[in-house]
């Protein structure tokens, strides 16, 4: 039971991560029928701006120019990075996708599979080969809670990944702009037609996807210190598994599929010897989509309405 | 001054002339009607005067403001509402949200409001909902509010997609064969829904049809158009008797 609450702890914390960045690839799907598989290194870029925020923070707050507590720099940093980074997602749908948005869907993707690796060269470019590490911005506390440790880190994470996934729920639902994002989903030709810029709100899709892709890099170099250009790929291409699983363009899929991606890779690394970990967990995905083909809440027919 | 005026609109796609010099002036108030056969392009007028398409040549104008060039968004967001031939509803959408989507360009508050829930953030959304409401029971479907409209019979599709062409509060309506494919009953409601907008709403109205019977039965000037050109012009008892009207309907046969 200790090792069972164990476990589920980190997949909680794990889903966390998948979750947040599946998020982003799901209501781009959603309203551009594309997966943006630059995504994963927008996660990557988000990890890097935070480190640079927090350690921009952490010298002033050394300097004594603006002293700051740990957990005001740290909620800063992840407000500040997940701003900014949504300007990088903006950037990236403007230069790369804008122009082809009535090209093939196939030339899409191609071209985000060059931002990626753009992103990711031009980072090595700035700041080199060398890894680096994230400043620890909260003292690692461990609670015993009856045989299962908990982290003050892990409750975090999992607590503020909630908090951006009801905000988000909150915004799609009940804002206009949400509203048009749910709309657009169907159609680019109506849309315009009620008075909605399409362009507006495609940056905004973009523009959130980013920001909470942000937030995961910072969590995740907040629960795993050591940074390279090169940790957009695997987790990117996990979570990209989890929209795909949740079911394309689905939001609330996207945070279940996310969730229960940690789940099954942690019990199945419970149990199994990790080298074989990934190889289990991911057959057991496929398994689930040859019987669910569109995920848990996607829609076969995902045809655009056309005039 | 007309509340929309088209001036010698042409378009062409690629080497093909869709539309040739087409005029049109549209009153305050005003009911109009295009008619023609499939294919002459009475959609294309449609698509160019909403902003889909940028005519080649030609101007409009609307209350004043010459709108060739912008944005779909912008036209509509300048009073032009619309609906479609092949109903265009948003699958799993509920009734009430198709409708406060539409009053998107009549909402001010801003990104910052959106995420914090602002006070200007709930009383906008909640006025956009009294006044979705309202034109829903405008249109006899407010108990409908909170189905999807693919649970919807056909009828009551349409007047979803009525109810939100009005929602941005356009000045005039473009209605692209609003009674195709109804039964003789929802045709009959359909057309009182229409005299309703036009009597109570004052809102001018440009009407698509096919069937001559309806325009007769509205409007008070119908245009012709064949093969993108508008081929006759006048009041219904005048394009009656026409006899292009008749022979592009009916065949040379019949004018005999």
């Amino acid at each position: 039971m200790q090792l069972f609450l164990q476990n589920l702890i980190n997949a909680l914390q794990w889903g966390s991560f998948y979750a947040l960045i599946a998020l982003g690839y799901s209501m781009v799907y959603g309203i551009l029928m594309l997966f943006n598989f630059a995504h994963g290194d927008i996660f990557m870029v988000g990890a890097y701006i935070g480190f640079g925020v927090a350690t921009g923070l952490t010298a002033l707050a050394a300097m004594g120019t603006l002293a700051l507590p740990n957990w005001v720099i740290l909620v800063l940093t992840i407000l500040i990075s997940m701003f900014l980074t949504s300007f990088v997602g903006m950037l990236v749908e403007r230069i790369g996708y804008r122009p082809l948005r009535e090209a093939p869907r196939a030339s899409a993707a191609i071209t985000g599979l060059m931002i990626g690796i753009i992103l990711e060269t031009g980072n090595l470019a700035i700041l080199g080969a060398e890894r680096i590490r994230f400043p620890s911005l909260i003292k690692s506390t461990t609670y015993d809670l009856g045989g299962v440790f908990v982290t003050n880190k892990k409750i975090m994470i999992v607590v503020v990944s909630l908090v951006l996934m009801l905000a988000l729920n909150e915004f799609i639902r009940r804002t206009r702009w949400g509203m048009a994002m749910r709309a657009m989903a169907f159609d680019y030709v109506v849309i315009p037609l009620m008075g909605v810029p399409l362009n507006t709100i495609a940056s905004l899709t973009f523009a959130l996807g980013s920001g909470l892709a942000a937030a995961a890099g910072i969590m995740f170099a907040i629960a795993y210190p050591v940074l390279d250009p090169y940790i957009g790929i695997i987790y990117g291409w996990k979570a990209f598994v989890a929209a795909i699983l949740g079911g394309r363009g689905s939001v609330k899929g996207a945070c279940l599929a996310g969730f229960l991606l940690g789940f099954i890779e942690i019990f199945v690394g419970a149990y199994m010897p990790s080298s074989v970990r990934d190889l289990i967990a991911y057959s057991i995905i496929l398994l689930i989509l040859v019987f669910r083909p569109h995920g848990f809440f996607g829609e076969p027919h995902s045809a655009k309405l056309r005039l | 001054m007309p509340l929309l005026q088209v001036e010698n609109m042409t378009h062409y796609f690629g080497g093909l002339r869709a539309v040739h010099n087409f005029n049109l002036e549209i009153e305050p108030g005003q009911i109009r009607a295009l008619i023609g056969p499939n294919g002459a392009g009475k959609t294309t007028i449609f698509n160019l005067m909403t902003g889909i398409y940028t005519p080649t040549e030609g101007r409009i104008i609307l209350d004043g403001q010459n709108i060739v060039g912008l944005q779909p968004h912008s036209v509509a967001s300048r009073g032009l509402g619309r609906t479609f031939q092949n109903l265009c509803l948003w699958r799993h959408m509920t009734v009430l949200e198709h409708v406060m989507m539409a009053r998107y360009s009549r909402l001010t508050y801003g990104l910052v409001g959106a995420f914090f829930g602002t006070a200007l953030r709930n009383r906008e959304e909640a006025a956009s909902k009294a006044k979705a409401m309202e034109l829903l029971d405008l249109m006899d479907i407010a108990h409908l509010a909170d189905q999807t409209v693919t649970n919807l019979p056909y009828g009551a599709q349409r007047r979803v997609e009525m109810a939100r062409a009005l929602a941005s509060e356009p000045k005039i309506l473009f209605l692209d064969e609003p009674t195709v494919g109804m039964t003789p009953e929802e045709l009959d409601q359909m057309l009182g829904i229409i005299r309703t907008l036009h009597r109570d709403l004052g809102l001018a109205i440009y009407l698509i049809e096919h069937r001559l019977k309806i325009v007769m039965e509205l409007c008070e000037r119908i245009q012709t158009l064949v093969f993108g050109e508008v081929i006759a012009e006048g009041t219904p008892e005048e394009i009656q008797k026409n006899p292009k009207v008749i022979e592009a309907y009916l065949g040379k046969e019949a004018v005999h």
